[in-house]
């Protein structure tokens, strides 16, 4: 499977009164992207707002993050099976990215895990979307509605959006063209012969009850492991729909940039054959970690590889099914490393996972959560912070009347996110 | 006068006094620099003054821990030194057992920074490496010398409230601390070169070294549930309407009890919950989902087992440090072990 894409360089987003890209500015019809959205009888207001690096303003409370990416050709339609048609699936053909803006869902709170974005100030630093021009999509639900449902017209708004945004850049010419390319599993592993074969087995989270991600419209705790070609993740067969802790939230905006899928293709070829991605999930019950686990390392040993790193997404109980992953992989003669974040808690003293094995030698830190940090007032909010107290990260009395707030660094998007997008790491002391 | 007081903490043997026949010398101040202190108060220059220094034999020390320790941080108190520094203590077990006491008691309680030095198989090392900053020094008094820079260097930091750096930076033990910083690299960039190492099976170095977990055998089955005194625990976060002592959602720093007296089921008039790691819909309209208290109060009625006590352990299960837990689950089990508890029974979510 090839794939082309493109990626036209957006620097700035300004409303108009229609929508379209001239100069890498993208000119969006406000009225029109309210107007849809509100055709979710779910939502009862939507008002956009633009926040850009360097501003003092906050957004809050962040659902979910999304580039506007179009497929031009090759067939299948962005966001298969959840926004766009199921079949034929995607991943091959040419696909354009807007490069540098992100559409970011905003309301108030569904389930205390959504986060944070300052635009300027000490947590910028902390947070990828500090750098990216943001199309923010306020959304107000009707009232009464079950969290789940409201979850879930969060989410379509955010990915309608980010795909009616996508369309603007059907016909512009990429300022970049990249090419990603994974062959049928006999023809890669011929292609390399002589570089070890490496995989990526990606956990996504599942756990459920607002913990929920969704591949090719399936909700991932009801699939068992299954093989991906990488290419496909980049059209956004992989949508997220949950509310973890901020802090490791892989946004849809990460699994459109998963960064060990863009680390396998730089070395494919060079030091590695990259063969593929194993899909799989978090589920709570023990025998589904049991089950998934041993069809993790199957899948491994199948598909002959000699390395993988693996990833989660969120703590705690995810961890154990990062090391049960780690332990069966391992026991097939695959050697294992693992990208994950901590929670040592606030004096960083207390143990980084819920659970660990002999077999886990060789992990990669995304940096620990529980660090605090002092968000400066903005001139600006958008969102509210009414919330700020009970987002994961703040506790009670942590906001001043200004606006400022002391919390930890878990109540910014995608701070600790544990697949390794950020430089922050964590070291002993 | 100097513009930093020190006071300095010795065994007998370092303070002169003698060697084992006197380890059991009762704890003595005197307002001047001894043994080791004369190398520390050369090295430290005219800004410092070692103001004291207090002498306690080894023996004494590990025979009479509370009583030592209340009194030497008395006579630590009347000083008000800026820094408090004990030993080094090398590789002599006792005596890093007292120095790292005595720092920890002194840093708790008068809220002095400490430090002390010690060989890293010294079996108080162990022990206090992870709350106190010590000096990673040799097992012998020889090489005191070698040490000495580390010392001082890390005194001067303490005093003026210079920012401490890293273990391998600095010279001491790590503690164990998880510390952020900014990587050169990215995560993934990280990892795959790693990965790329131990493939070929040339050394790495883990950022993370695996934790090792206490591990809690499970206790005794109860030998009559009839007439055994059941107790509730959850980590659901279930709290009184309004969180009135105001456990966290995530990470929690506390728990509570709350009662039960007089109640057959949880009302969501009177209980919420504040966990924020799921779905919470259900257990706002149910609390019953995850303190069962009206299928309990059935049970206790039907005569099932005995009684229930009347009221219960809550706290947040979500982002919890360990360390956090571990105390919870000390303080709960020994105030249950009080009420006479045979069996607890834990819901988590």
């Amino acid at each position: 499977m090839k794939l082309e894409l493109g990626k036209i360089e957006i620097k700035d987003i300004q409303f108009a009164d229609r929508t379209y890209i001239e100069d890498h500015v993208l000119y969006v019809n406000k009225e029109e992207v309210e107007a849809m959205v509100l055709e979710d009888d779910k939502l009862l207001e939507c008002h956009l707002d633009i926040a850009r690096p360097g501003e003092k303003t906050r957004i809050t409370p962040v659902k979910d993050v999304i580039e506007p990416r179009v497929k031009v050709s090759g067939g299948g339609e962005i966001f298969p099976g959840i926004l766009g048609k199921v079949t034929p699936p995607v991943g091959e053909g040419r696909t354009h990215a807007l490069d540098g803006c992100c559409v970011v869902t905003v309301g108030r709170i569904v389930g205390f895990q959504e986060g944070v974005i300052d635009m300027s100030g000490v947590a910028a630093d902390y947070c990828p979307f500090s750098k990216t021009v943001n199309l923010c999509v306020v959304i107000e639900p009707q009232e009464g509605l079950e969290t789940h449902v409201y979850e879930k017209a969060g989410r379509m708004a955010g990915l309608k959006v980010a795909a009616y945004l996508g369309e603007a850049g059907r016909n512009v010419e990429p300022d970049v063209l990249e090419t990603y390319e994974t062959k049928p599993i006999f023809e890669q592993a011929a292609e390399y012969p002589d570089l070890p074969k490496v995989g990526y087995v990606h956990m996504l989270q599942s756990q459920g009850l607002l913990h929920d991600t969704y591949y090719y419209g399936v909700d991932a705790k009801q699939f068992v492991p299954t093989i991906m070609y990488p290419t496909e993740i980049m059209d956004g067969a992989i949508v997220s729909g949950n509310c973890v802790a901020p802090c490791d939230k892989v946004t849809t905006y990460h699994h459109l940039h998963n960064p060990v899928i863009d680390e396998c293709y730089k070395h494919h070829g060079k030091d590695i054959n990259f063969m593929g991605v194993i899909l799989t999930n978090e589920n709570v019950f023990l025998a589904d970690k049991e089950r998934h686990s041993d069809m993790v390392a199957k899948l491994a040993e199948w598909m002959g590889l000699d390395g993988v790193l693996i990833t989660e997404e969120g703590y705690g109980n995810p961890d154990t099914d990062l090391m049960m992953n780690c332990r069966k992989v391992e026991r097939k003669g695959t050697k294992v490393v693992l990208i994950t974040d901590e929670f040592p808690g606030k004096d960083g003293k207390s143990q980084s996972l819920a659970d660990t094995c002999d077999e886990a030698t060789a992990l990669a830190s995304c940096g620990q959560g529980n660090m605090t940090l002092q968000f400066p007032a903005m001139d600006k909010v958008i969102g509210m912070q009414d919330y700020i107290e009970s987002q994961i990260g703040g506790w009670a009395g942590c906001i001043n009347e200004d606006g400022s707030f002391e919390a930890e660094i878990q109540i910014i998007i995608a701070s600790t996110i544990a697949n390794g997008f950020n430089k922050l790491a964590a070291r002993g002391y | 006068m100097a513009k930093y007081k020190i006071v300095h903490y010795l065994n007998q043997f370092f303070g002169g006094i003698g060697g084992e026949d006197k380890a059991d010398y009762e704890p003595e101040v005197r307002e001047e620099k001894i043994g080791p202190g004369l190398a520390m108060a050369a090295a430290l220059g005219e800004d410092y003054e070692i103001v004291a220094t207090v002498i306690c034999g080894d023996n004494y020390f590990g025979e009479n821990l509370d009583l030592a320790t209340d009194t030497i941080v008395e006579m630590v108190k009347k000083y008000e030194p800026d820094v408090f520094v004990a030993g080094p203590a090398f590789n002599a077990g006792r005596y890093g057992v007292a120095c790292g006491t005595i720092c920890k008691a002194v840093e708790e309680r008068l809220g002095v920074p400490v430090l002390t030095g010690m060989y890293i198989e010294n079996p108080g090392a162990d022990m206090f490496k992870k709350d106190i900053i010590t000096v990673s020094t040799g097992n012998s008094a020889a090489t005191l010398r070698k040490s000495m820079p580390k010392i001082v260097n890390l005194v001067k930091k303490m005093a003026t409230g210079e920012e401490i750096l890293g273990p391998s930076i600095e010279g001491y033990l790590e503690r164990g601390i998880r510390v952020n910083y900014f990587a050169e690299e990215r995560g993934a960039t990280r990892g795959m070169k790693m990965l790329i190492k131990k493939m070929a099976g040339e050394p790495f170095e883990t950022d993370l070294p695996m934790p090792k977990f206490d591990r809690v055998p499970p206790a005794e089955p109860i030998k009559d549930i009839k007439t055994a005194k059941i107790a509730v625990v959850t980590s659901g976060g279930i709290v009184p309407q309004g969180n009135p002592d105001h456990i966290e959602s995530s990470n929690a720093t506390k728990f509570g009890f709350y009662t039960l007296e007089g109640m057959d089921r949880m009302s969501a008039d009177d209980y919420m919950t504040i966990h924020g790691g799921y779905d919470r819909q259900f257990v706002l309209k149910d609390p019953n989902l995850v303190v069962p208290l009206d299928v309990l109060r059935e049970l206790e009625k039907e005569g099932e087992f005995g009684s229930l006590l009347n009221y219960f352990g809550t706290t947040t299960g979500t982002g919890t440090a360990t360390g956090s837990a571990a105390k919870f689950g000390d303080e709960i089990g020994k105030k249950f072990i009080e009420e006479g508890v045979d069996g607890v029974i834990l819901t988590s979510t």
